[in-house]
Parts: C-alpha cells; structure tokens; sequence
C-alpha cells in the first residue's frame, strides 16, 4: 500500500534496512488482500466503491459543473423519466441524472472528510491517553465516555444550527461527535501494545514519549483505525445526508440528502412522484452498504477472533 | 468478563462529594452502593449536559441578540429590553449561575415562534413521543433479538447470510428516505393499490374512546415500520456476536453430553450468558435511535418531540432547540443508568 515501486539501487545479496522493511511491507500487504478477497461481500464493496469514486472524479467531464445551474436548465419542471432525461427534472427543469452523479461529489468528500477528522481526533486522544497514564488519561476518558452517550446526530444537529451553513461546518459537525468509539479501541489497543517487552526495550534504549508513540504504537493500531475509518465513512456519509434533509446543509452545493429535500419541498411526496426520491436514497444506502461491508471485512481480516461473525 | 463496551459511568473524583456515605463504608458494598454510583455517575453526565447546551449556544458568532431577531431592523432600546429580558447584559458566570437554577426549577425559557414556555411545549409533546419510541423500541429489540439469535445459533447458513445481509442494508438506509417511500406506496398509493395508511399525523378525527384508539394505532402503523426496520439490525447484530462469543464455550458442550436438547441449550444457557453484552449495547445505541425518531416523526408529521425539534430548526428557534437538546441527551442518560441498574440481576457477576 504505502510501498514505493522506485527502489533506490542497493548492493545485490545484501539489501539495506529499508529494502527488507519495503519488502515486509509489501509482504504483507499481498497477504492482506489475498485474505480480503475470500470476504465475497467485502469485494462487492470494494468494487461499488471503486464505481462510485469513478463517477464522482469523472463527473465534471461526464455532465459538467453547469448542472445544477437553476437560470438555463434544459427541461421543463418536474418531467417524468423519458430518453432526454433518463431520471426526470426537478422543479427547476434541471436534468436529475445530472444532479444525481454531481452529488455524489458533495456526499463522498463530506463523508471522507469527516471520517478522516472523526479517525484523527478519535486517534490522537486514543493513543495519548493510553500512553500518558494518570490524570490526563482519566479527564481524556471521562470527556469520551461523556460524548459516548450523547446523541451524537442530535448534538451534531445543534453544532450545525449555532454554526454558519457551510460544508466545512457539517464536516466539523459529524466529525466532532463520532470520534469516542475510535478513542476507546485506539486506547485499548495502546495499553495493549505498550505492555510489551519491546516498548520496555526502547525506552531503556532512550526512546522520548513522540518516538514511542509514533514508531512503536502507531504502526500496531493502524490496522484498528483503517477498519474504523471506513465504517465511519459509512455513518458520516448518512449523517451528512440527514443534516441535509433537516435543511442544515450548504444551499449552495448539491448533495444526495440536499437533492432528497428539495424533493420533499417540491412536493412528490403527496403527488407520488417516486423517480424524483428514489434514486438519491439509493445513492446514499448503496454508498453507505458498500463502506460497511468494507469495513466489516478489513476487521475480519485484521482480527481473526471475529472471523465467524463475517 | 465485564461489560467494557459500554460507557460505564463510574463514580469519580468530581463526585466523590456526591456519594461518600455509601461508597466509603467498607461493610456495605454490594448493590446498594453500586446503585450509589451510577445515581452519581449520571447526575454529574447530567450536569455536564446543562454545561454544554449552555455553552453551545454561546457558540453563536456575533450578537446573539441580532441573531434572535433576525436581520430585522431593531432600535438600539428594544435591543437593549431584549438583551436585559433574556439576562445577556449579565456577566458570563452569572449567566450560566441564572440558568442552571431556572433549569433545576423546570424553567428552560420562552419559545421564540410559539411565545409559550419552552417546557409546556415538551410536555405535551413527550406522551406522542413516548408511544411511538416505546412501541417502536420494543419491538425492534424484540425482533433484532429473536432473529439475532437465530442468526448465531446456525451462523454461516443460508438463514444466517440473508437476515445479516437484510439486516446490513436496512441499516445503510436513511430513515427518512425510507419513510418518504412508504408514504408515497402505501399512504397516497401506486396505481393498482390504494392509499392504506393515513400520510401524517396521529388522529384524523374527533372520535371517542376505541374508535379513537384504533384511528392512532392505524396512524402508528408506518412510523413504527420505518423505525423498526432501520433500527433492528442494530440489535440483530449486536445479538448474534454476543451469542457467537459464547458459542464454543465448554459449558454448552456440557449442556449438550447430558441430553439437553438443543433448544433448551440454547434457552436456558447460551442466551442467558449473551444477554448482558446485548442490553448493554442495546441501551448504548439509544443515541441513534433518537435521531432516527427525530426524522420519523419529521417525515411523517408526528407530533412528539422529534416534530417540535424539526420546527424549531428551521425558524430557529434557540431556547426550544436548547430545551429539547437538553431532554435528549437527559432521556439516554437516564435510559442508559437504567440499564446499568438492571446488570446486577441479568448477571450477578456485576456490582459485586
């Protein structure tokens, strides 16, 4: 994953330190996928998810960013399905298809970036609060505990109401309130890392608190945060659809949950017309599905223990 | 083993104060003084909610004043009988002093869009909330548990594969989406099939005693659907690992080599055993369940809490949003101290 493919030159028979780390590495990244692929539907993830990142890069070249432009929208308000527009309009006339796939951009980027910031916070206190015992571990645990039973989309929802409607304050919103379960597994994976010999070992060699915590601990829960991230992926992305829908997202973007309200606005609800809702819930439960099942596999992979609850 | 999933709410320094008579006497351990802690443990989560609605609303840039009355020209006077009205021209200690007094006397301010207190809103709404979630709840954990246990107990079958792949996508699914489809198919109805369901609301008319009865259960029908099915995988999940965990225990051997047959093995063994685990993360994820009754009943017009908190959102209307995010996070606290009370008689393993 990380392994470079420029190998700088090293003397033949007697590879460097970094040449046999790069070659371990590479190991057993081949040996993770060759266990991920017997996850059947953590493949299908994977490949749904490769689709969906497809669409959404190529989308400025495969339907413009002119889109969502309300002034000159191609079609009359509110057409049913036909060959012109594969998907209908919405009440602008805008062409839905269009929209749909233009979308797809917002929901995914919201959805990474949250997660990255959920995975970030949720890391940082994990791994110093498992490292520094005392007192600053217990204040760390108690906030944690503490946001643990909050409602997070509730608390979220407030975030984003007192905040100014922007993109960047719903990826503050979602990301500040989810990362407590990454903090305790990160914690517990630390305390477990650091209460073998080999930590006692670098210490005595004069490894400080950043060498310890960087080079001996981080690379032995990066496994735990990759599994976690995606599933985070998963519930930021719905959340940001939910914030949407509540109408506390940016009005200025299309997104999925966005895209969901202005149809319940435009009334299709009680007019039944189903082609305009259906497709951005699909979007959102087959993007959402696919980080889940990704994520459950990258942990079957990674902890053997749970191997029969695939 | 003891539950570390949850966020077990211990007693702390911050409390001590609170709770010493019971903690401290070595002779009366046991569950009076684990009842003692918990008691504890949630009156300081309480507390720090008062904290954070507080403070979370101070969040707000600028003139909180100007932003209660929305970019509408307003005189320097009235801004100034507004700001001594809601106490703002108090220093920030006295403030939140003012507040967490009036919130301890059931004062949570006045409703800027219904000029009626913040609190007469939440009670008249609670009962409607509480139907739905309670109806809802039960039945979602009932299910989720029964199906989980299935699940388990022939895991990796056919059965197993389909009702934990069900389970999944139910619950990638937004609930509101799923509510706005079972409006438009079963409420206004697809051609072939007519309307079954009224599309919102909770009473249609004025009707009496049974009549009345019958009219809101056939309006509970879709939001309690909607909630039940994105929220039983949760439970189903949860349910399966907790009986997976004990599936290759010793004692179910045993069970099994004196003749038990298989489903009271399962019954009277494994099951008891998985229980903890399963409510404790049951209760936990009460957090979500409380979005989800948030959006069922802002989709389906119910007029509960989840409603009110949606009207307040789109004015908004600050001390409602502020009241009912205080009541929110006070109902999983409260729900989740109930569960930790309820360990010690599902395993006696706990407050020992």
């Amino acid at each position: 994953m990380t392994a470079e493919t420029t190998e700088p030159s090293v003397k033949p028979g007697a590879p460097g330190p970094r040449a046999l780390a790069r070659r371990r590495r590479r190991a057993s990244v081949s040996r993770f996928w060759r266990e991920y692929r017997k996850h059947r539907a953590g493949v299908f993830g994977l490949a749904a998810l490769v689709l969906f990142v497809l669409v959404a890069l190529t989308a400025p070249l495969t339907v413009g960013s002119d889109v969502d432009s309300v002034t000159d929208a191609p079609g009359q308000p509110l057409q049913s399905p036909s060959g012109r527009f594969p998907l209908g309009t919405d009440q602008f006339g805008r062409d839905l298809l269009g929209l749909l796939v233009w979308g797809s951009r917002v929901s995914l980027l919201v959805g990474l970036l949250a997660a990255a910031l959920s995975v970030l916070i949720g890391a940082l206190i994990g791994i110093t609060a498992g490292h520094f015992r005392g007192w600053y571990a217990t204040v760390m645990m108690r906030i944690t505990d503490w946001f643990l039973v909050m409602p997070t989309l509730v608390l979220a929802i407030v975030l984003a109401t007192v905040l100014s409607r922007s993109l960047g304050t719903i990826v503050l919103a979602i990301g500040v309130t989810t990362w407590p379960t990454t903090a305790r597994l990160v914690r517990a994976q630390t305390l477990a890392v650091e209460s073998r010999p080999y930590i006692e070992r670098a210490k005595a060699l004069g490894g400080g608190h950043w060498h310890i915590m960087s080079r001996h601990v981080l690379p032995n829960v990066m496994p735990l945060i990759l599994a976690q991230t995606t599933l985070i992926i998963s519930s930021a992305i719905l959340a940001e659809a939910t914030l949407a829908f509540l109408g506390l997202g940016d009005p200025t973007v299309v997104s999925w949950g966005g895209l969901l309200q202005d149809a319940r606005e435009a009334g299709s609800v009680s007019s039944g017309d189903w082609w305009y809702l259906v497709p951005p819930g699909v979007g959102i439960a087959v993007v959402a599905l696919a980080f889940t099942l990704c994520g459950r596999a990258v942990e079957a992979v990674l902890n053997p223990r749970l191997g029969v609850s695939r | 083993m003891s539950s570390v999933t949850g966020p077990v709410v211990e007693k702390r320094e911050e409390d001590g104060r609170r709770a010493p008579a019971a903690s401290r006497g070595r002779s009366r351990s046991g569950y009076p003084r684990y009842v003692a802690g918990k008691v504890a443990g949630a009156a300081v989560s309480l507390f720090a909610v008062l904290v954070t609605s507080f403070f979370l609303f101070r969040l707000i840039p600028g003139d909180p004043v100007k932003f209660m009355t929305g970019g509408r020209p307003v005189s320097a006077e009235q801004l100034a009988v507004y700001r001594e009205e809601f106490g703002l021209d108090l220093p920030l200690w006295q403030q939140f002093t003012d507040y967490c007094a009036k919130a301890l006397t059931g004062d949570l301010g006045t409703s800027y869009q219904f000029h009626a207190p913040v609190v007469d809103k939440i009670t008249e709404a609670l009962p409607n909330t509480l139907l739905l979630t309670g109806t809802a709840f039960v039945l979602y954990t009932a299910l989720g548990a029964f199906l989980g246990t299935r699940s388990a107990w022939r895991h990796g079958g056919l059965g197993d594969r389909l009702n934990t792949g069900l389970a999944l996508t139910l619950y990638s699914i937004p609930s509101f989406w799923l509510g706005l489809l079972l409006i438009i198919v079963l409420s206004v109805g697809v051609d072939p099939v007519p309307g079954l369901f009224p599309t919102g609301g909770m009473e249609s008319g004025r009707e009496e005693g049974l009549a009345h009865v019958l009219d809101v259960a056939h309006h509970l029908v879709l939001p309690v659907v909607t909630l039940v099915a994105v929220e039983y995988g949760q439970t189903l999940l949860v349910t399966r690992s907790a009986l997976l965990d004990e599936m290759g225990s010793d004692y179910l051997t045993t069970a099994r080599a004196k003749g038990l047959r298989d489903d009271l093995v399962r019954r009277r063994h494994a099951v008891p055993n998985a229980l903890l685990p399963t409510v404790t993360l049951v209760f936990v994820n009460l957090g979500r369940t409380v979005a989800g009754v948030i959006l069922v009943e802002t989709v389906f017009s119910w007029p509960g809490l989840g409603g009110l908190f949606y009207q307040a959102l789109s004015v908004p209307d600050l001390p409602l949003v502020q009241g009912l995010f205080f009541v929110f996070a006070a109902a999983v606290i409260l729900m989740n101290t109930l569960a930790d009370l309820l360990y010690p008689m599902l395993d006696p393993r706990v407050g020992r």
